[in-house]
């Protein structure tokens, strides 16, 4: 079982995302162990990228704030180590290509194995670019995570087939974001996802309040949530790890009451 | 020249979001479909020579020639197409092809401002709806080109992310096509982006060279010593050379915006200064920092100020088919006044950087020599910016 299994292994799991240095790297390991203790079951850490292009304005903001402040994959591999003096749950990656492609996909992913980074969601490498990383993958252990968009259709059970550590479903047309309504038919892509693959599969994009969690973590393995973590960091800055472990634990509850239904 | 998997060497490949895929695969297989199909092949045709008024000429600059005193001079004339730049071919091709695809919305980026009025140009042609993303410094810079797409009936947003250039309408724009697929089109400008784009844009650029070569036997009865471009993504550059690159004899010359100089920070020559990453859908040479965080670039000119280069660019660099040089603002001011003043043509700033190395190129070569230059645009739009490089404040 790879180590994300367990991040599914106690029911429905609520993961955050967070952007590292935004403001900086204190606040940052902070947030993360407050996530944790509030209930989190997975971190998925942003390493800033200059162009996020699969980022709506409130994550790019993020980005921005957070190379503007000095941030490099250096000082976030460093972060990792520190953080896993006392942080067991799993912690994935979030970034781009070409953070990966120019550290040296070698270097990159053996690190991560090294630090304790399970995972690697790349939102600019789709399933026909996977050679790019996988192999180096394979060879150090750490989960590519597959993605799957709406617009995904005769796809889905290609990517299921071969997903690693859990699916990240897209659930909505555009760019990251919170959304008030999610009008896309996820049940159906869950059900061929579940049709050729064990692995769980967890829903992001748009998701920010407990009633969106509990609808979606009904629908799949776990929710995702980004922009309205980001929202608080952007609002509170070097106080949001009250007020993000806060959200993280009411989030967490509404994904239980989910479970219990 | 692309592979099967859409690469060139290793260059190029669909770097995009999942959400896209099927997008590009459904283009793909149109563009298979119709770029072998007569009635499309008429139909472009027809728009290429009726609407924008192909064939360009090939024209001998005999006063630059005398001037120079070095190797013959031709000037492809893209500047006297409709909409006075290369980039009406491409946009009649994508929207003839997104037409018959049922998209009904073309969206585009634009630099310049030169691929953005073709794309509302082609949009209010073929009754469709048109959005243009456009840095925000570019709206300033370029007001001109503004004013005319929403005079086409295009709708056009400033970009305020990033540096809110070039680069910036494109991430823009390709967040905009993730959100809305089904009726819409990604007009895309350059030969850049993820397979099948650069394939798509460089073989409705390939008019070009295919025109030369016919001029040019027709005028000297042998083909030229070398092709010279200028090349920001690089599509004028690559339409100019593809039917020479078989002919080894002559040399494909791309001229990459320098900027303040490629030995300072403001500079936009990918191929000079830049190194391998992978970046809006493609693996090619990017101006990037040692994290592979994308440099601001700068060059004097708006549709040759982007961070990147097409990967069939990066690909000829790498096999040593062409050569790819910078040319600073400096020296392109300086070709941008040269040639109006010794052949009453007023090219495009992007274009003056071409007609910059061939003032250096043609010098040393013997009178025998044939060299081409692609004028990829006219220099209206630049008009107020020289000025005010050269100290004076005009207005438009």
């Amino acid at each position: 079982m790879s180590n994300i299994a367990k991040a599914f292994a106690g029911g429905k799991a609520f993961i955050p995302f967070i952007t590292c240095g935004d403001p900086d790297l204190e606040t940052t390991a902070a947030v993360v162990r407050a996530a944790a203790a509030a209930g989190a079951d997975l971190i998925e850490l942003g390493i800033p990228f200059s162009d996020p292009t699969a980022e709506g304005p409130v994550i790019q903001g993020a980005n921005i704030r957070a190379l503007k402040g000095g941030v490099t994959t250096d000082k976030i591999f460093d972060l990792v180590r520190e953080l896993r003096r006392d942080v067991t749950i799993p912690m994935v990656f979030m970034t781009y290509a070409n953070v990966v492609f120019s550290y040296g996909a070698e270097k990159f992913i053996s690190t991560c194995a090294e630090t304790g980074i399970d995972g690697l969601i790349l939102p600019d490498l789709p399933f026909e670019e996977k050679e790019e990383f996988q192999p180096v993958c394979k060879k150090h252990s750490v989960d590519l995570i597959s993605l799957i968009a709406p617009t995904s259709a005769n796809r889905i059970a290609m990517i299921a087939r071969e997903a690693e550590g859990f699916i990240y479903i897209v659930s909505s047309l555009g760019v990251t974001g919170v959304r008030s309504e999610i009008k896309t038919d996820l049940a159906s892509i869950v059900n061929v996802i579940r049709e050729n693959t064990k692995i769980p599969c967890a829903i992001g994009f748009g998701i920010s309040t407990p009633e969106q969690a509990r609808r979606m973590s009904g629908l799949s393995d776990g929710v995702i949530v980004g922009s309205a973590i980001i929202r608080l960091l952007e609002k509170y800055g070097k106080d949001s790890p009250e007020y993000v472990g806060e959200y993280v634990r009411q989030m967490k509850q509404a994904v239980r009451i989910a479970m219990m239904k | 020249m692309t592979n099967p998997n859409g690469r060139f060497g290793i260059y190029g490949g669909q770097y995009i979001p999942e959400t896209l895929m099927n997008a590009v695969i459904e283009l793909e297989e149109a563009y298979n479909h119709y770029k072998n199909d007569p009635q499309f092949n008429a139909e472009l045709t027809e728009l290429f020579n009726e609407y924008a008024g192909r064939p360009s000429r090939l024209y001998y600059a005999a006063k630059m020639t005398d001037d120079l005193g070095g190797a013959k001079i031709y000037l492809k004339r893209e500047d006297l197409n409709h909409t006075g730049a290369h980039k009406i071919n491409n946009v009649l091709g994508q929207a003839l092809l997104a037409k018959k695809m049922g998209k009904t919305r073309l969206i585009a980026e634009t630099g310049a401002g030169q691929h953005g009025v073709a794309t509302a140009t082609a949009a209010a042609l073929m009754g469709m709806e048109c959005v243009v993303f456009m840095g925000e410094e570019d709206t300033k810079r370029q007001a001109l080109n503004v004013y005319r797409m929403k005079l086409l009936g295009a709708t056009v947003i400033p970009v305020s992310t990033g540096t809110a250039t070039l680069k910036d309408a494109v991430s823009e724009a390709m967040r905009e096509w993730t959100s809305r697929i089904s009726d819409t089109h990604y007009c895309l400008g350059s030969v850049m982006g993820p397979h099948p784009f650069p394939t798509i844009v460089r073989d409705f650029q390939a008019v070009i060279s295919k025109e030369i070569k016919r001029q040019i036997m027709q005028k000297e009865g042998r083909l030229p010593d070398a092709v010279i471009a200028c090349v920001g993504g690089g599509s004028n550059a690559i339409g100019s050379f593809y039917h020479f690159i078989e002919d080894k004899d002559v040399r494909l010359i791309g001229c990459e915006a320098a900027g303040r100089g490629i030995d300072t920070f403001e500079t936009a020559a990918t191929i000079s200064t830049g190194s391998v990453g992978i970046f809006h859908g493609m693996k090619s040479y990017f101006c990037q920092d040692k994290f592979g965080q994308i440099a601001p670039v700068y060059s004097i000119s708006a549709g040759l100020d982007y961070p990147g280069v097409g990967p069939e660019h990066a690909w000829l660099h790498d096999m040593g088919r062409a050569e790819y040089v910078a040319v600073t603002d400096e020296e392109a001011v300086g070709a941008f006044e040269y040639l109006a003043r010794t052949e009453g043509i007023i090219p495009a700033i992007e274009s003056a950087h071409a007609v910059s190395h061939a003032m250096k190129l043609a010098p040393t070569l013997d009178k025998d020599k044939i060299i081409v230059v692609t004028i990829s645009g006219r220099g209206d739009k630049d008009c107020a910016a020289i000025a005010r490089y050269r100290g004076e404040d005009i207005h438009e």
